[in-house]
């Protein structure tokens, strides 16, 4: 059932904005929905009417976004807001990520989710250490799409030189990082070229305008197909007459797909069993792929808990306690090595103690520092971990959800890293 | 596969169940809050189908303002006995009566404020360590900036300056005693959405979403639904009009649209089509710039 056939098998993108400080990515957002008509009367009102309290002389599309009252203050953009507008084309899950190098962490909850990223640069400025740190995020959380906007063209008069020395600036630094699919956009958020509609400006350019981009781009959903992952959330048990020995373990795909009938092996025990069958709200399924909540039972009564997984018997993950890792570390605390934290990878929990720091990315120049090592806030290094467990995992670029983990601070319960598990 | 034909929506589904079973997963003293209204209701049938054929591990709490609408009320009762589900209703009026709130009054008096003292004091008489909101990211901006995981300090409040890292679906819900979280499963879910899996799942709504004839009246520029305890300005007029309500929350804060439509398509093709959000005609936002960051620090909703 649709609307005039609108919603119809619409793929979800979701994307996430980075950049610098004012490059305009709040405007950027702001633009997009002002000129795809996705912003309604009553957010308008509330904008011009916040606008004038603040003393801005323009409209100001940054205040779509920027909901906190310290954000709108300060005209700065502190965590991550989602944003949500859909075309006939595709429907949008925006992430709209502070530039600030101290709300980093924000940066990358926002990215963590994006199948896609869009870093603006001011053209003005150039390609800056935060669009190095971005690009370089986005590529350690294995985005494989990058957009490059290169906004404010407005106060460079529109000028093409510009945009072509910022683009083979920025396509040295991307060849220097592992992302697939990059693209460079000349744009002004503020007066909406190359936005929705193409710019009067900028004849030269002859690319995309930014929306046609994200609408038509081809993103690839499921990255890891092959190998069959299964982590257990947590176990159904009905304890009712009708499913009296019904037992069924909830989780969510994490790759592969799996069908009744099909041998898998359970870890950390190692015991091989059959699938049952896959059922969902009274429904028995005929397959289930990544992605999918599920609940999976099995034809033998084997011990399974929360945190174990069920992986196909042929394709096992590594099972080990010595991990290495690419760590970005978000606390005010540094990182210590011997420190002992807690690990959450899928639905399992462990303990761990850093081993090692091997080296420290140095943003910058990305080149490994292997002389300051300090891990401080917003800093992301190469480490190795040995877990008080054996625990099973993939190498991030393998499998994005058995790959990765974060790090708890036992004490405070913070959240203080994020971890993307690497060969060595 | 699931019997969506929506791909976008079966996404939102898939994440919403996966949320669903981290909280059964890593909590203890588990509620849903339940209002009567669509968001919940979609909440609770999300959470049959994550725990099918368990029956919902989770205890259905509605904070009655006393404002209702006696039709939600009605609702809320038959659903709790047909799904099995424990139900507490906890009251403002008892909050009032005790002293812990002082109702607010003049013509634009209103309990919706009051509804988070209620709130914090049954989370920490029943020690509840997690509540599960039926709150959208699309829906106001200061909800645009919540986790799915957010975390509340032993006063209940929320700290958005300061939120946890919230990476990939890793879900963090560890907390000192004391504190709880309060979880969005349907946060990436728009009110369009909402809509469309209702149509799809074919889930059973409360009458008020369909046109009914109801006495209203209009105040600056939104039509709110009269009862006999909501003061009028002399200038107010009640009268009879065919409407429904698009949102459903206490009545002294609730706008209704006019409108006909009596099935859900032709509410998705109004809802499609409209200029104003859902939160456009309700009156708790409208009262400062950051209404809705001041009440969730409080600890609401």
């Amino acid at each position: 059932m649709t609307i005039n056939g609108k919603s119809k098998n619409k793929s979800l993108l979701r994307f996430t904005t980075a950049g610098s400080v004012d490059d305009g990515k709040s405007t950027l957002i702001g633009r997009l929905l002002y000129d795809s008509k996705s912003i309604f009367e009553d957010q308008m009102e509330h904008i011009v009417q916040s606008g004038k309290r603040l003393g801005r002389e323009e409209l100001d599309l940054s205040l779509l976004t920027d909901g906190l009252r310290a954000e709108r203050e300060q005209g700065i953009t502190i965590d991550v807001a989602y944003r949500y507008f859909a075309t006939p084309a595709r429907k949008f899950i925006i992430a709209d990520t502070p530039g600030h190098i101290q709300y980093t962490r924000n940066m990358v909850t926002g990215a963590s989710t994006a199948d896609l990223a869009v870093i603006l640069v001011d053209a003005r400025k150039g390609v800056l250490e935060q669009t190095i740190r971005h690009s370089y995020i986005a590529s350690l959380l294995d985005i494989r799409h990058i957009i490059f906007c290169i906004n404010k063209m407005d106060m460079v008069n529109w000028s093409e030189a510009i945009f072509t020395s910022i683009k083979s600036e920025l396509t040295l630094l991307v060849k220097k990082l592992d992302i697939a699919d990059v693209h460079f956009i000349p744009i002004s958020a503020k007066y909406g070229d190359n936005v929705v509609d193409r710019s009067e400006n900028m004849k030269w350019y002859e690319g995309k305008t930014f929306l046609n981009l994200i609408e038509t781009i081809e993103i690839e959903k499921n990255k890891n197909p092959e190998k069959k992952r299964f982590p257990v959330q947590t176990i159904i048990r009905p304890h009712t007459s009708e499913y009296h020995d019904y037992r069924g373990y909830a989780g969510r795909v994490a790759g592969g797909v799996f069908r009744p009938g099909d041998e898998i092996t359970v870890l950390p025990s190692l015991r091989k069993s059959k699938i049952k069958s896959i059922d969902m709200f009274g429904k028995t399924l005929s397959e289930s792929i990544a992605g999918d909540s599920v609940a999976i039972s099995l034809d033998d009564q084997i011990d399974i808990s929360r945190g174990d997984m069920l992986v196909a018997s042929d394709d096992i993950p590594a099972i080990s306690q010595d991990i290495n890792l690419m760590m970005c570390w978000f606390n005010e605390r540094p990182l210590k090595v011997g420190g002992k934290y807690l690990i959450r990878l899928n639905s399992n929990e462990a303990g761990c103690i850093i081993k090692s720091i091997s080296y420290r990315m140095n943003i910058e120049t990305l080149e490994h520092d292997f002389e300051n090592r300090a891990v401080k806030m917003n800093d992301i290094a190469h480490i190795t971990i040995k877990t008080s467990k054996p625990v099973f995992f993939d190498t991030y670029k393998k499998n994005n959800i058995t790959g990765s983990m974060i790090f708890i601070d036992e004490g405070s319960n913070e959240t203080v890293a994020a971890g993307m598990i690497v060969e060595e | 596969m699931i019997n969506i034909n929506d791909k976008q929506l079966n996404e939102l589904e898939n994440e919403a169940i996966f949320v669903m079973r981290e909280v059964a997963a890593q909590f203890e003293n588990k509620v849903l809050l339940f209002s009567g209204g669509k968001d919940s209701i979609v909440l609770v049938h999300l959470a049959r189908k994550a725990f099918w054929p368990a029956k919902i591990p989770f205890t259905l709490m509605h904070i009655d303002t006393g404002h209702n609408f006696e039709e939600t009320l009605k609702f809320r009762d038959d659903l709790a006995r047909e799904f099995g589900a424990e139900l507490i209703v906890k009251k403002v009026q008892d909050s009032i009566d005790n002293g812990r709130v002082v109702e607010e009054q003049g013509v634009n008096a209103s309990r919706n404020k009051a509804q988070s003292v209620t709130l914090l004091d049954a989370i920490e008489e029943l020690k509840i360590d997690v509540a599960i909101g039926g709150g959208r990211r699309d829906e106001e901006k200061a909800r645009a900036k919540e986790r799915f995981f957010s975390h509340r300090n032993e006063f209940g409040q929320w700290d958005p300056k300061n939120q946890r890292p919230e990476l990939w679906n890793i879900f963090n819900g560890r907390k000192h005693q004391g504190e709880h979280f309060r979880v969005f499963p349907i946060s990436n879910w728009t009110e369009l959405d909402v809509w469309q899996y209702i149509l799809n799942e074919n889930i059973k709504l409360p009458d008020l979403y369909y046109t009914h004839k109801r006495k209203i009246f209009s105040r600056n520029g939104t039509y709110l639904a009269w009862a006999p305890f909501m003061q009028l300005k002399p200038t107010e007029m009640v009268f009879e009009a065919d409407v429904r309500c698009r949102t459903i929350g206490d009545i002294t804060c609730t706008g209704v649209t006019l409108s006909k439509a009596d099935n859900l398509e032709d509410i998705i093709a109004e809802i499609a089509a409209t200029r104003v959000t859902e939160r456009g005609g309700r009156y708790d936002d409208k009262r400062s710039e950051a209404a809705m960051e001041d009440r969730k620090k409080e600890g609401y909703f």
